[in-house]
């Protein structure tokens, strides 16, 4: 059986690496990808149309919206199975309760220095997320990151007491704000009379702004939606895997 | 792209992706997934892709680590075959 499994990698491995001379060449400015008029005109128009020098973004926030909605709801929908499959009802569970007392002489070191790093990493994240559209990042990075902050509190202490600053309930309400937030923008679109999730139109309700400028302030709330959902089920997954559903030890 | 700092990278992403599978230790193994997560991290980096690159720091050289640590602490540490 290994002997056949070997033969099939074998096959398939040399099968892949004989197409790989038909790829065209890393940055070729002749290959197909780079000489479509799509490509061609989000490099040179996106800066003009959203004023957002970050073009993936852009391309993720705005021209390509619905798919990273979906994106979302993805994320969305994985956390709420994985909560269907390990979480037990909430009557069967225990009151939690906190040994985060005994933890913080048990590991002073490792207590300190993450009530050190925790606040850091969290404002890193939020810049991640506010900055997303003018550098690399936005809200998946930014989201997962703020998220593992609140791991790295259940990693370091103990489940109960980062359950204690963000519980099962208000993580699972924030979840699907974020996804809200991202659909409520589009659907306010769609109010303003224009298609669902064409961020131009909401210059009209918010102040001070141009069609242009509304694209990049619209794609800001979108991240922030994406981020609300991303962290939040992240921490989720954790204390429902680390702890078989109980959200009581943890590891 | 510098190709001698692809080629240090291709051979460590091979060296780890066969130290993971052979692994008996599933503990291990998660690690060593974690590395191979955070070199493919570099080459994107390397090869102009940041956001893609800072998305698999995150998320698969971060996050997914401590998902499969905590799933193998509350399975098995030993891989049966």
């Amino acid at each position: 059986m290994k002997l056949l499994g070997l033969i099939a990698v074998l096959i398939t491995g040399s099968l892949l690496l004989l197409t790989v001379g038909d790829l065209p060449a890393w940055g070729d400015p002749n290959s197909p990808a780079s000489k479509s008029p799509i490509s061609t005109h989000f490099i040179k128009e996106t800066l003009n149309e959203t004023s957002v020098p970050n073009l993936v973004t852009a391309v993720l926030a705005d021209y390509r919206g619905f798919d990273t909605l979906f994106e979302t709801v993805v994320v969305l929908t994985g956390g709420i199975a994985i909560i269907a499959i390990l979480g037990r009802p909430s009557r069967a569970r225990k009151p939690i309760l906190s040994t985060a007392k005994k933890d913080e002489s048990e590991g002073l070191i490792i207590y300190t220095t993450c009530r050190i790093l925790i606040p850091i990493i969290q404002l890193f994240a939020l810049y991640v997320i506010m900055h997303g559209h003018h550098s690399p990042g936005g809200g998946f990075q930014g989201g997962v990151m703020l998220g593992a902050s609140f791991i790295l509190l259940a990693v370091a202490g103990d489940l109960p007491s980062a359950l204690q600053r963000l519980s099962e309930q208000r993580a699972l309400i924030l979840a699907c704000a974020g996804v809200l937030i991202y659909a409520g923008i589009g659907v306010i679109c769609l109010l303003l009379g224009n298609n669902f999730l064409d961020y131009g139109v909401l210059s009209r309700i918010l102040p001070a702004t141009t069609i242009v400028a509304a694209r990049s302030h619209s794609m800001l709330g979108v991240e922030i939606g994406v981020a609300f959902t991303v962290a939040s089920v992240m921490f989720l997954i954790y204390a429902h895997l680390s702890s078989q559903g109980k959200l009581q030890d943890g590891l | 792209m510098i190709w001698q700092f692809d080629l240090i990278i291709l051979i460590f992403l091979v060296v780890t992706a066969v130290i993971a599978l052979r692994t008996k230790d599933l503990l291990g193994a998660s690690m060593i997934f974690g590395i191979y997560s955070f070199l493919i991290c570099l080459l994107w980096a390397e090869m102009g892709a940041v956001d893609v690159a800072f998305t698999e720091a995150t998320v698969g050289a971060g996050v997914s680590t401590v998902f499969l640590v905590a799933t193998v602490f509350n399975t098995k540490r030993k891989a049966s075959d």
